[in-house]
């Protein structure tokens, strides 16, 4: 099964949307790597703490951001982009429900947790590595000074059937 | 205990429970369009598995970007184009003949109370109005819509949306719904089936009932919906007058699908539109709305009437009444573009195109185009449009453009004006 978790970057914001994370000019693309260039490239945070050109967001597998995140359209091409610069795990505090579908259809994860948990973890020293146990559904967060922070989470039961299975599509063509 | 009428339509499509809270349902009308459908044709002829499940089922359409503007886009319509062929899917709508997919598929009848309706594009809630459930969902969901006819979703929860009072002159189903969302924010219906009731919706026609349910999905809402009525009746009665003896048997058929007094609701929304104010988006969310004589007096530089949520030929009526026999501002580009071919011929027939034309406005053939800044229309940094499309996200129109969400009545005035306007001054 698929391993998740490593390298983790940040974005402090609510309400990004699937427009924010791949545009819509590049929806013209047939092939899911053409998107990898892209990834978030038109976020700007008020602070301007966000970089999408940043060593961070290049080295990630976890993302991490606050809630409702991925709201807007339902392209899953944000899912995708994602995914071909290897991100396959987002943890916030709530998810749009089209983008939280997409995730596992595609066989990877949206995790939720609290905002106390998510507090906890945004407040880590840089260089953030954050280790998923899927079985016993625990988040375990390392901080560049070795300070580790764990909260567990629940995964809605049919979705982790999906990630199980590698996907929507495998699984429906298993089992309809 | 009571159902709702979503809980009545899971139950009669329920395919599968993997688990007590999931439903796997059988999908009546799987619909595609060509920014999200080719991906998944060529996904699916990769890995061997090149099928439909019905071809009677699906109904396509190059909508998003027609005609292509580049390469690019002419693939994706080519793509699209040829498995229709291929399938024999006979309800695929090609350049002629195509309009925007939530306006074009309720004028042919696709649509039915208590239907299960799909599609790879957010505003699928659109068709709700018809007493059907219909969900956005992604191109994995509709790649198994394509092959298998069946879509997993949560059990359903729904919120009932109570809406009384007298519509005041000026205010519209977009004004209603940009409130509801002020009201919700953008996640207060997540996974959540927004139905709307109360005197209001009884009256309106299924084109405002459209508009609202379009928007549902811009407060997290799986779907928005109506219960289907004597409007609905009326509206398909061309499609389905040989499956009843009078439109009232159709009527009382459609009863079946009404959530029943008793059901239970996550929550409950009143409001009442007598004092409501025509409404405008500010900055980047579209639960950031306030009444429109609050931002009275911003320049614009474009004026936007089309989309899925105000493309019909109400619209254009309502806006055409504002423009007529007026010229627009000389900083505005206006552009039109009709939600589908039919909305553009009745529309010349009223002699509507001519006063848009004559006012200044540019009218464009039916397409998505600018509302999601793909073509026809996108902003350069610094612009701002008045727009009676559905999202204000920062760069929809345009990387750098600033779109204020409102009425076509709103839309129309502003172009004449070159600035937010409060379409009152105009009406009496």
């Amino acid at each position: 099964m698929q391993q998740f978790g490593g390298i983790a970057t940040f974005i402090d914001r609510n309400d990004i949307n699937t427009d924010e994370i791949i545009p819509a000019k590049y929806l013209t693309e047939i092939s899911k790597k053409a998107l990898k260039p892209h990834l978030l490239e038109d976020l700007r945070l008020d602070d301007g703490s966000f970089d999408p050109e940043s060593k961070e967001l290049q080295q990630a597998s976890v993302l991490v951001t606050r809630s409702n995140f991925g709201c807007g359209s339902s392209r899953e091409h944000a899912v995708w982009a994602l995914e071909v610069n290897d991100i396959n795990v987002v943890i916030g505090r709530s998810f749009a429900r089209i983008f939280r579908q997409n995730m596992f259809n595609c066989g990877i994860i949206a995790v939720e947790v609290s905002a106390e948990d998510l507090d906890m973890f945004f407040a880590l020293s840089p260089e953030v590595r954050v280790d998923v146990d899927i079985q016993s559904e625990q988040l375990t967060a390392t901080g560049g000074d070795g300070k580790k922070v764990a909260c567990s989470f629940t995964l809605n039961p049919f979705d982790r059937k999906l990630v199980d299975a590698g996907g929507w599509l495998v699984y429906a063509d298993r089992n309809y | 205990m009571g159902q709702t009428i979503a809980e009545k339509i899971f139950a009669a499509h329920l395919r599968d429970t993997p688990t007590p809270n999931n439903m796997v349902l059988d999908i009546d009308v799987v619909m595609c369009h060509e920014i999200t459908t080719p991906i998944a044709i060529v996904d699916l002829m990769d890995k061997g598995m090149d099928r439909v499940f019905d071809p009677s089922k699906i109904k396509a359409v190059i909508d998003h970007v027609t005609p292509p503007k580049d390469s690019k886009t002419a693939t994706q319509a080519k793509i699209m184009r040829d498995w229709a062929r291929r399938h024999k899917i006979k309800d695929f709508f090609d350049i002629g003949r195509n309009g925007v997919c939530h306006a074009l598929f309720p004028e042919k009848g696709f649509i039915r109370p208590g239907y299960t309706v799909i599609m790879g594009d957010s505003h699928t809630c659109t068709h709700g109005a018809f007493g059907a459930f219909a969900a956005g969902i992604g191109t994995t969901d509709l790649e198994v819509g394509i092959l298998k006819g069946v879509c997993a979703f949560r059990a359903p929860r729904s919120m009932k949306i109570e809406v009384t009072g007298t519509m005041p002159l000026g205010v519209t189903a977009k004004d209603i719904i940009l409130n509801i969302i002020k009201q919700l924010t953008v996640n207060g219906a997540t996974d959540l089936i927004m139905e709307f009731s109360g005197s209001v919706i009884e009256s309106m026609d299924m084109s405002s009932r459209m508009t609202l349910c379009n928007m549902s999905v811009e407060a997290g809402a799986t779907s928005g919906i109506c219960l289907p009525d004597h409007v609905t009746a009326e509206y398909l009665w061309p499609f389905i007058k040989d499956d009843y003896a009078s439109m009232d048997a159709a009527v009382d058929d459609f009863k079946k699908w009404h959530s029943d007094p008793d059901a239970v609701y996550e929550k409950t929304l009143q409001i009442d539109v007598s004092t409501l104010e025509p409404q405008v988006t500010y900055d980047f969310k579209p639960d950031q709305v306030k009444n429109i004589s609050e931002l009275a007096g911003s320049p614009i530089d474009q004026v936007y009437i089309g989309s899925c949520t105000n493309g019909r030929i109400e619209d254009i009526r309502a806006a055409a009444a504002i423009l007529k026999g007026k010229t627009i501002a000389d900083s505005v580009r206006g552009i039109l573009t009709p939600a589908t071919p039919a909305v553009y011929s009745q529309a010349l027939e009223e002699g509507l195109i001519k006063i848009f034309m004559d006012s200044g406005f540019c009218v464009l053939n039916p397409t998505c185009g600018a509302c999601l800044g793909m073509s026809s229309g996108v902003l350069a940094e610094g612009e701002t449009c008045s727009s009676t499309t559905n999202r204000n996200f920062n760069g929809r129109m345009g990387k750098g453009g600033m779109v204020h969400l409102m009425s076509p009545v709103s839309a129309a005035a502003a172009a004449v004006t070159g600035e937010i306007t409060d379409p009152r001054r105009f009406l009496n």
